[in-house]
């Protein structure tokens, strides 16, 4: 039984761009360096994380240049601890946690949910640049003479002994971390407060439920671990001892300081991802998601209880066994809201009219993943296996799995699905495919031989290894040549799409959702009335609504 | 947010209130009470803080978006402290039961 | 450019607002989710003082025997009143009256430059002596010229009183910032307000300015107790 009721959206056969839109209203630098449109600041954004992306692959392409043999000869292992340090900082702190909710959450949760921009403009524009500065002092860190404390700065090393640019690089992530703070303040009380008439909480897309439940931890998490980079520097600059067991200080409560932040914001970097599949996959199965009020809450339920858990990153720090018991416990709890999105998706699709468009394809490849990813996950939460993994090559699998798997399959699903809204032009549909299966086919070249290399004892983050585990870190080399060469496409055809692409419409893919209803690129004012909403989310058995133009 | 004014003399009480709760935690700060000391103190804290959120921030007569808010805040400080200190406090127990 | 249909900006009402009870509501969650924030912020230097406190008990009293509590507590009354005197700087916008906005502002920044400049000499006294300066006791700034002859503990303590001293310095530090960056921002409020731009219907910057300072007022009555009370007895 066929749900879906439309297979072609609505609008005329050729289509135009509007004549007035957010990218024409204005062509000097004023109007886009000082710009309070939402839409443009995320296109902004997109330039900038961009950039730190290929700067990150850049030392990805290094890392798995000097594995290519044993004994590491390509490097010394000190330019390995800085090569392998400066590729995790730029993925996590400026690729990873802005991307989703600084490109696409900032474009679309205004559309989404009928309102003209964030309920703070200024201060999203100021996110952006305390990013871009925050970034500047990291790259200039990394650039002269680099960090080499591994992402992670654990003391006493990152105090203490490290020969590196430790201080400058603290400040640089210290000063991006409220780039993320005011952009979760941004998106609380623009859900809050600036919802179009009939857009209750349960009539949201559940993209913005995804992005409702990352901003409270952006707000909650965020601030402690500035406070404890804080601490790392005023104990670099002037020994002051709170981590310097020399001193009196614990090492192990640098790490719960830490962790305490860097656990929920995996969260941070997977939650808006699994906003992006949720949003698509009704899309390409044309029907209703299943199970709605469940994704919504265990959005909720995955934020609150990420905060629970994050020892589980220190059991064998030298942490006490009974506390590390119980984080072991709450760490198989978090487990659960997941496994309900992948139940909850699954139920959608069943019974749907499946397509497999580009964006559709990233979906496919996200659930996969992600499953893998996750449920590795349980043998590191169980406190016997992890004492035999923990620092092996299967803790970077598994992360990897669920943040490029996952978050960065997500991401490009997202970017697939909304480019013709952003921009107006249809990308190559064939080239597009492409890519999906080129990236899906390196990913786990690159990262499945990692979980075997793991498992059979070899260390992360050393620069050289036993020869017999070269076969498996050729084969993973060879794989992340695959997976850059399956990046780079889309870099090229979605640019190409900007200036030769056929304009899209306003509703390509005959979706539902207050962001369809207006043109492709949108309005500066994103409406030109309010919309007023009647329908709940996803009503696929109805017709699409037209884009009330004036 | 509700656009109750309040009476001044709600926040002169408020302040005497918590003028006396100072001077009450300094002389009760000059007794020995063992590990209570700590406890006294940390309550009078949380009274005055009380007091200031309640009256001099309006959360009061706010609504109960501001209150989740408040508590959420205070909620996640507490994870913070209790599990942190939940490996410290055990941390010198032995496996075995011997001491 | 500019939009064809959006709605003129009235005033204070920012165009992508409906009307200034939206705004309004924005700007006052906002601030509230912006200090729930600054409770973890500082929230992280309280869970160290927690652990080092339980772990270090001994040093702990000594060292915050030697801070001066008469001053603390001085210190502790004149941001209490601090917190009083912008209140009543939030009622009188509500009710309207302009001018006494900017004199209940004014008396908060006064109160709260007296904070800062006994802050300032309370710092002073512990700092000089690393530079050889000051005719009060020794060095108490963390790190090699810290002196804990001064504490009066015994020897194997002395080293555990440097944390106390870290955090000190951290915490009040952090605190002191806190208020250096709020009383600019609350006199030009109170410029604001001299000029007339507030109103019962339109008061809102100096509510959430308000909050903010109460906010710091906050800290600082828990780091009274926890760092000028722990070694009296």
């Amino acid at each position: 039984m066929n749900q879906g009721t439309e297979a072609k959206p609505m609008t005329p056969e050729v289509n135009t761009l509007p004549k007035e839109h957010y990218l024409n209203a204005g062509y000097d630098w004023k109007s886009w360096l000082l710009t309070t449109d939402h839409k443009r600041i995320a296109i902004l954004y997109l330039i900038s994380i961009s950039v730190m992306f290929i700067l990150g692959g850049l030392y990805a392409v290094l890392i798995r240049w000097n594995l290519l043999v044993p004994d590491g000869s390509h490097m010394s292992a000190e330019t390995y601890n800085r090569v392998f340090t400066a590729h995790g900082v730029i993925m996590v702190f400026f690729f990873l946690i802005p991307s989703i909710p600084a490109t696409l959450g900032n474009f679309l949760i205004p559309l989404m949910i009928g309102a003209r921009d964030l309920a703070f403009p200024r201060i999203n524009l100021l996110s952006w640049y305390v990013y871009v500065i925050g970034a500047a002092f990291t790259l200039f860190s990394l650039f002269s003479g680099g960090l080499d404390t591994g992402w992670t700065f654990y003391t006493p090393y990152s105090t203490v002994f490290a020969q590196s640019n430790v201080a400058f690089a603290a400040i640089g992530i210290f000063i991006a971390g409220f780039s993320s703070i005011l952009t979760g303040l941004n998106f609380i009380v623009t859900v809050h407060t600036m919802r179009a008439p009939g857009m209750t909480w349960f009539r949201m897309p559940l993209f913005v439920w995804a992005h409702y439940a990352t901003a409270i931890i952006q707000i909650l998490g965020t601030p402690v671990v500035a406070i404890t980079i804080l601490l790392v520097a005023l104990e670099r600059l002037f020994h002051f001892g709170f981590f310097d067991p020399a001193r009196g200080g614990d090492p192990i409560l640098f790490q719960h300081l830490f962790w305490f932040y860097s656990h929920p914001a995996v969260y941070i970097m997977i939650l808006p991802s699994m906003g992006v599949v949720s949003e698509l996959i009704t899309c390409f199965s044309r029907k209703r998601i299943f199970g709605y009020s469940f994704i919504a809450m265990s959005s909720m339920a995955i934020a609150v209880i990420g905060f629970l858990v994050w020892a589980h990153h220190m059991f064998v720090s030298g942490m006490s066994v009974y506390s590390a018991m119980i984080f072991s416990a709450l760490t198989y709890l978090v487990a659960i809201p997941s496994a309900i999105k992948v139940f909850n998706w699954t139920a959608t699709m069943f019974r749907g009219s499946i397509s497999w468009e580009t964006p559709m394809m990233y979906v496919f490849g996200f659930i996969g993943l992600f499953l893998i990813g996750g449920l590795t996950g349980l043998f590191l939460g169980n406190l016997g296996t992890d004492v035999h993994l923990t620092d092996t090559y299967f803790i970077v699998a598994h992360f990897h799995y669920i943040m490029v798997g996952g978050a960065i399959m997500g991401y490009l699903g997202g970017i697939h699905f909304w480019w013709p809204k952003i921009f107006g032009r249809k990308y190559s549909e064939w080239w597009g495919r492409i890519s999906a299966v080129l990236i899906f086919v390196g990913f786990n070249m690159t990262f499945l031989p990692q979980f075997l290399l793991g498992y059979l004892g070899m260390p992360r983050r050393y620069h050289a290894y036993p020869e017999e585990f070269q076969v498996l870190n050729v084969l993973s080399s060879a794989g992340a040549l695959i997976l850059g060469i399956g990046y780079l496409f889309p870099s090229l055809y979605l640019a190409h799409s900007m200036v030769k692409g056929e304009p899209a419409g306003n509703n390509p893919w005959g979706a539902r959702g207050l962001e369809w209803e207006t043109t492709s690129p949108p309005p500066a004012h994103n409406f030109d009335q309010t919309p007023v909403v009647e329908d709940e989310a996803y009503a696929y058995d109805k017709a699409p609504k037209e884009a009330v133009v004036a | 947010m509700s656009d109750h004014i309040v009476s001044w003399k709600v926040y002169v009480g408020v302040f005497l209130a918590l003028v006396a709760l100072t001077v009450t935690t300094v002389v009760a700060a000059s007794y020995d009470f063992g590990p209570l000391n700590v406890i006294v103190a940390l309550g009078i804290a949380i009274t005055k803080a009380t007091l200031v959120v309640l009256f001099f921030m309006h959360a009061r007569y706010a609504g109960g978006l501001t209150r989740l808010v408040v508590l959420s805040g205070v909620a996640f400080f507490f994870i913070l402290v209790f599990l942190t200190m939940s490996d410290y406090v055990t941390r010198s127990w032995s496996l075995t039961g011997a001491s | 450019m500019p939009e064809a249909s959006a709605p003129p900006a009235q005033g204070p009402l920012a165009h992508h607002f409906a009307n200034l009870k939206q705004q309004k509501h924005a700007a006052v969650l906002g601030m509230w989710v912006f200090i729930a924030q600054e409770v973890l912020f500082f929230g992280g230097l309280f869970a160290t003082y927690a652990v080092y406190a339980m772990k270090y008990k001994e040093a702990f009293e000594a060292g915050s025997g030697h801070l001066n509590w008469k001053i603390g507590f001085f210190n502790t009354l004149v941001l209490i009143a601090s917190s009083l005197t912008m209140a009543m700087g939030v009622h009188s916008a509500a009710l309207g009256r302009s001018r006494r906005i900017v004199g209940w502002l004014l008396a908060t920044v006064f109160l709260g430059t007296v904070f800062l400049g006994v802050k300032y000499f309370e710092y002073g006294e512990k700092i000089a002596p690393c530079f050889g300066m000051g005719a009060g006791p020794g060095c108490l700034v963390p790190g090699q010229l810290f002196d804990a002859s001064v504490l009066h503990v015994a020897a194997d303590v002395a080293p555990e009183t440097q944390i106390f001293y870290s955090l000190y310095f951290a915490m009040t530090g952090l605190h002191a910032l806190h208020m250096i960056v709020g009383i600019p921002i609350i006199l030009w409020i109170a410029h604001a307000a001299w000029k007339g731009r507030y109103s019962p219907a339109w008061h809102t910057p100096v509510e959430i300015v308000g909050l903010y300072w109460h906010f710091v007022d906050i800290i600082w009555i828990f780091l009274f107790p926890l760092l000028y009370l722990m070694g009296r007895h």
